[in-house]
């Protein structure tokens, strides 16, 4: 799975051409009640051994995970909302050139073991962030342009940051930046977030107990959060997590598969929940690398635009959605999701299934049926592989449709599933594929985090990296247009570069997309103020507002 | 224990006809899939439901075991035919051989062998046919496979060697491979039929486990191994037990051929 | 005599482990995606970082480098330090190695009680609803993969480690079963029947010394079956045992992790296998 950033990190509504915060203070969370009971315990899974603790290198999910739980942040992306509020930032303001922000800090904040907060450890976070050789993902997003970040410090509770070149999106990227105390002993536990990592046993489980000193307060001046603790158990079988829910071992599953969900709805159904299409999405692409060891022919025809129209015109989505996915994804139409309201480009909806058309289009380019075997000009049959991941059951079971799909339309598909490693390899460094299938974790809106995938010099230009120059002249129009909407603060000029490159996109499919999977998950009706969201973490994203009432002892947890 | 032997020898007649007939007898062809009707339950026109994608699961069970009964078994073959050379050899021949021999047997059971075969699906052609990868795959387990039994038969061929009637048509100056081949391997025999029935099934699961790394057999041709990987959904299987069917039968044929050889064997020995 | 015997026997033991260890990396250093790093696909990351990501798993590409390196930290007592999990590998093992030698010593006892004591009763009784019913069990155990044994056993509530005896016991079943007719049969076993030996004599005297050597090598081997089964067990059901490190280790292709556990497992088998050789020479009766 091609990952992006967890931590979404975009605006959504109105086009600002200076961004400021409101001055709010309020610590309020929404839906926080007075009725709301302290105590308790919350326990779910994470699919696997966190690799890192440390918040500036916290890569994969079970990572975030844990950060998420213990860290604080400047400013926060409301995940409800999808607006940025202020956290440890009690206000902000960015520059109108995009190369400078002022924080305005909270006061009287403590971190987890009581050293105050104050603009020293901001100066200290961002000095460690953005350590060359650290390499963090969180980091390399502000590096516009090389050179250091200057830091002003103008009193305790106020500091400018001054970057070297004009970063896009840049208040954004600070709900992806973990505050670290700059004068704690402890400085790699002492942490700003709801909670505080307490009991680990490598490869168990990790036990997270209530951060005593968390500032923020609920509506009635009640300390957050509600919960005791919080309990993440290392489990990598879905179906044993699934079963550990419905005995009521577990309170929430972040993310469920479209059949556990159809099966958990039958029986309980209060606790599942479909929070609509997310912004995840699955895609396959043809390998164009010019150097790349497969037959010329072939490498002829993945350059071809009408070649893969034509493809992504024979591919059934709607069948893709009803049986894959029991109904719980929607056509792609392109590259962003529809749940990403401002950016997506509205104009574009997702190809019908059309086998006869797909054929009009191949016959453009010389392909012509054989009796049932389509043949290129020069005769060679059409058949190629398509590579995938072996650990996703769903991606799998794409792929074979697919490989029906094409069949019937003469084209033979060979699907091959290998482990991750081997994949990898073969789309980064050897380039010995002809297609392959991924899914990608998109859960970035702006536009500006994308730019290692659009632009033609990236690593993740997959189907071509790291070009030295622009190979065809859409990819040169793509490349003009990214950089120009990093360049601008206005919000609509950007929304007309990003919609003109998702036009580009959809007309020449260097990336088919084949559904917008819906966000599933399931909470257990212990679980109070619980808002399931599209966003990453969908179920916990407020995690510090949320609360347990003891099940009823005489049904079944969420019956 | 007739009766027995001859229910066990009907039924594996039965299910060898039906599986190589299997172009007659599936009433679809495994491939196609029938989306109108996915994860149907056993009807009169598939009779035993559909899989996730629709497709007839009665046929794919029929080419599935096409595929595994009669690979598993050449498999097995190699592999015991390698155990006999080298564990048969080793203790037959002793001193520095047999010490070479049983520390390639070690050393066989502890490395990760799981890296040659990543390896070797590297080298194949992405293109290559499904048939061909997955003949490939159960030749390198039966290749792999041998260090299992090797010690045991060492063991048993060392113990044979320094048997009396050995000694004897020493004495009598039989040629050492003519002994080996007419005395010591046919007195090895009950450990190799354990080595060859064991190694049947175990293949099988092999197979089912590379198919989690992408060594299996590739779609859409089905294999007893992929069918088995269906199981690992439990609660789904309680809901449609029609999906046991694949290790019902593999059980059935399994336990079929011990009854049918073993018998063959009391009656020998 | 064979105390001038041992320095040689451990000398080419400690060759035989060390040749294993360097084999074993040596797999795993030429197979696909070695060096890959699941971050490189990561579009927060700069093609500076992914560069440096790519160079970091440098020092591992040339092996016999690597390996005498390793084994210049192993006589220091380092065993390296895992790339995957960002731990020494000595914490690791230590906080892993218990759980899984307890579940696989419970395993291959359990197994071989099972298969053994299901074995034994084929010299003496001919029932063919026994022989049914064992060819069945040890036909079912047989069929069903090692995960989907350790699945069940989590799905109805007992320890995953009694899945690793259900792995083993229909093949000691089988052989065991084989083994002990075959001595069974031998003319001097039936000659004492017909002498009017009781059954039970018959059995302690004579065929179980027969049968002893190809058993004791017979349980020499299942410590490594139970080893082979502990690692798809320990992966599905999450168990924190080195079987799971393994699982994880070779799916992302962590070099020192790797390493140090064929090594294990060789001195593991080499032992185990020692052992039973020790056992069954001890047990050998003179023929005259």
């Amino acid at each position: 799975m091609i990952r992006r950033s967890l931590l979404p990190l975009a605006l959504l509504a109105s086009c600002w051409l200076f961004v400021s915060a409101s001055n709010a203070q309020s610590g309020a969370q929404s839906g926080a009640q007075s009725s709301a009971q302290s105590g308790g315990e919350l326990r779910f899974s994470i699919q696997s051994e966190p690799k890192s603790f440390d918040p500036m290198l916290a890569d994969d999910d079970s990572s975030e995970t844990v950060r998420y739980l213990t860290t604080g942040y400047l400013i926060r992306l409301n995940r409800q909302t999808q607006q940025l509020q202020p956290e440890m930032a009690a206000s902000w303001k960015v520059s109108s050139t995009a190369q400078s922000i002022t924080f305005e800090l909270r006061e009287g904040v403590l971190f987890s073991d009581g050293t105050p907060f104050s603009a020293e450890d901001v100066a200290f976070t961002m000095r460690r962030l953005m350590d060359p050789a650290l390499h963090s993902p969180f980091a390399d997003p502000f590096r516009s342009s090389a050179g250091d970040v200057k830091t002003e410090i103008k009193n305790p509770h106020s500091i400018t940051l001054q970057f070297p070149a004009p970063v896009a999106n840049l208040e954004q990227l600070f709900d992806g930046v973990a505050m670290l105390s700059a004068k704690s002993a402890h400085s790699d536990t002492a942490g700003l977030g709801p909670f505080v990592v307490s009991e680990h046993k490598a490869g168990s489980y990790i036990l997270l107990k209530r951060n005593l000193n968390y500032w923020k307060h609920d509506a009635a001046g009640k300390p957050l959060p509600y919960l005791d603790s919080v309990r993440l158990d290392v489990q990598q079988n879905r179906d044993l997590d699934l079963l550990r829910f419905r005995r009521g071992e577990t309170e929430l599953i972040n993310t469920l598969v479209a059949d556990s969900y159809d099966r958990l709805a039958a029986d309980m159904p209060s606790s599942v929940h479909d929070a609509g299409p997310s912004f995840d999405t699955e895609q396959i692409w043809f390998n164009q690398v010019p150097g790349a060891p497969i037959p010329d022919y072939k490498k002829a025809w993945f350059r071809s635009q009408n070649f893969r129209r034509a493809i992504s015109q024979a591919i059934n989505r709607a069948d893709m959605c009803r049986i894959v996915f029991s109904g719980h994804a929607t056509p792609a139409a392109g590259l962003l999701s529809p749940a990403n309201h401002f950016w997506f480009n509205q104009n574009l909806h997702a190809e019908v299934a059309d086998g006869p058309g797909a054929l009009k289009r191949l016959a453009a380019d010389g392909f012509h049926l054989d009796k049932d075997v389509l043949r290129d000009r020069d005769g060679h049959a059409v058949e190629f592989s398509i590579i995938t991941n072996t650990s996703n059951k769903l991606r799998e079971r794409l792929a074979v449709l697919m490989q029906d799909d094409l069949a019937k339309i003469g084209i033979r598909l060979n699907v091959v599933t290998l482990d991750f490693p081997s994949l990898i390899d073969r789309i980064s460094h050897s380039f010995d594929y002809e297609a392959c299938l991924l899914g990608l974790v998109n859960v970035d809106l702006d536009p500006s985090t994308q730019m290692n995938v659009w632009l033609s010099s990236a690593s993740n230009h997959q189907w071509n990296p790291e070009e030295k120059t622009p190979a065809t002249e859409w990819e040169a129009e793509i490349d003009k247009l990214m950089r120009a909407q990093a360049s601008t603060t206005d919000n609509k000029k950007r929304k007309e570069y990003f919609d003109r490159v998702q036009e580009i996109v959809y007309e020449q499919a260097p990336f088919i997309y084949l559904v917008n999977k819906n966000a599933l998950s399931a909470i257990s009706t212990s679980v109070h103020n619980a808002v399931p969201v599209v966003l990453r973490p969908q179920t916990y994203w407020n995690i510090d507002s949320l609360y347990l009432t003891p099940p009823d002892p005489n049904g079944r947890h969420g019956e | 224990m007739n009766r027995i032997r001859l229910v066990a020898v009907v039924f594996l007649a039965l299910t060898f006809s039906a599986v190589l007939l299997a172009d007659f007898v599936a009433p679809a062809p495994y491939a196609k899939q029938f989306r109108e009707a996915p994860n149907a339950a056993p009807s009169a026109k598939h009779l035993l439901g559909t899989d996730d994608l629709g497709r007839d699961a009665f046929s794919r069970l029929l080419y599935g075991s096409r595929v595994s009964l009669l690979l598993a078994p050449a498999a097995a073959l190699l592999s015991t035919l390698i155990a006999a050379c080298i564990g048969g050899l080793a203790g037959y021949l002793g001193g520095w051989f047999e010490r070479a021999a049983l520390a390639a047997t070690d050393l066989s059971l502890s490395l990760p062998w799981l890296f040659l075969l990543l390896t070797v699906r590297a080298l194949l052609p992405l293109n290559i046919a499904p048939i061909a990868s997955v003949t490939i795959t159960f030749a390198l387990l039966g290749v792999l496979g041998w260090s299992s039994s090797g010690r045991v038969i060492c063991s048993g061929a060392r113990a044979i060697r320094q048997s009396d009637f050995v000694l004897q048509a020493q004495a009598l100056g039989c040629p050492p491979h003519r002994l080996f081949f007419k005395q010591v391997l046919p007195n090895l025999q009950p450990v190799l039929s354990a080595q060859f029935w064991t190694s049947i099934p175990i293949f099988i699961i092999a197979e089912a486990n590379l198919g989690v790394l992408g060594l299996g057999v590739s779609e859409p041709l089905p294999s007893w191994g992929n069918l088995l990987r269906g199981l690992e959904n439990w609660p789904e299987v309680k809901a449609s037990p029609w999906k046991l069917m694949p290790i019902v039968l593999l059980v059935a044929v399994v336990s079929c051929f011990q009854l049918v050889f073993q018998k063959r064997e009391n009656l020998a020995s | 005599m064979w105390l001038r015997a041992l320095p040689k026997h451990f000398l080419r033991l400690a060759l035989t482990i060390l040749l294993g260890g360097l084999l074993g990396a040596t797999l795993v250093r030429l197979a696909p995606g070695f060096g890959v790093d699941e971050r490189e696909l990561d579009t927060r990351l700069s093609t500076q970082s992914i560069e440096a990501l790519r160079q970091s798993h440098a020092p591992q590409n040339n092996i016999f480098a690597y390996y005498r390196g390793y084994l210049v930290g192993l006589f220091r007592g380092d065993l390296g330090f895992s790339t995957s999990l960002a731990r020494p590998v000595s914490e690791l093992f230590a906080e892993r190695l218990p759980v899984t030698l307890r579940s696989v010593a419970v395993g291959v006892a359990a197994g071989w009680l099972l298969g053994f004591f299901l074995a034994l009763p084929s010299i003496f009784f001919r029932w063919k609803a026994y022989e049914v019913f064992t060819a069945g069990l040890s036909g079912l155990f047989i069929s069903l993969p090692a995960a989907i044994l350790g699945l069940g056993l989590v799905y109805a509530g007992g320890p995953a480690s009694l899945a690793i005896a259900l792995v083993v016991f229909p093949r000691v079943f089988q052989y065991a079963r084989n083994i002990l007719l075959q001595s069974a049969h031998l003319p001097h076993v039936l000659a004492a029947h017909a002498r009017g030996l009781h059954s039970t004599r018959v059995v302690l005297c004579h065929v179980l010394p027969n049968a002893a050597p190809l058993l004791f090598a017979l349980a020499g081997i299942s410590v490594s079956m139970a080893f082979g089964a502990a690692i798809p067990i320990e992966a599905i059901c999450d168990y924190p045992g080195i079987g799971q490190l393994t699982w994880q280790a070779a799916l992302s292709r962590d070099l020192p992790v790797l390493v140090n556990v064929t090594l294990l497992i060789t001195i593991i088998t080499l032992a185990a296998n020692s052992l039973s050789d020790l056992a069954s020479t001890a047990f050998a009766r003179p023929r005259l």
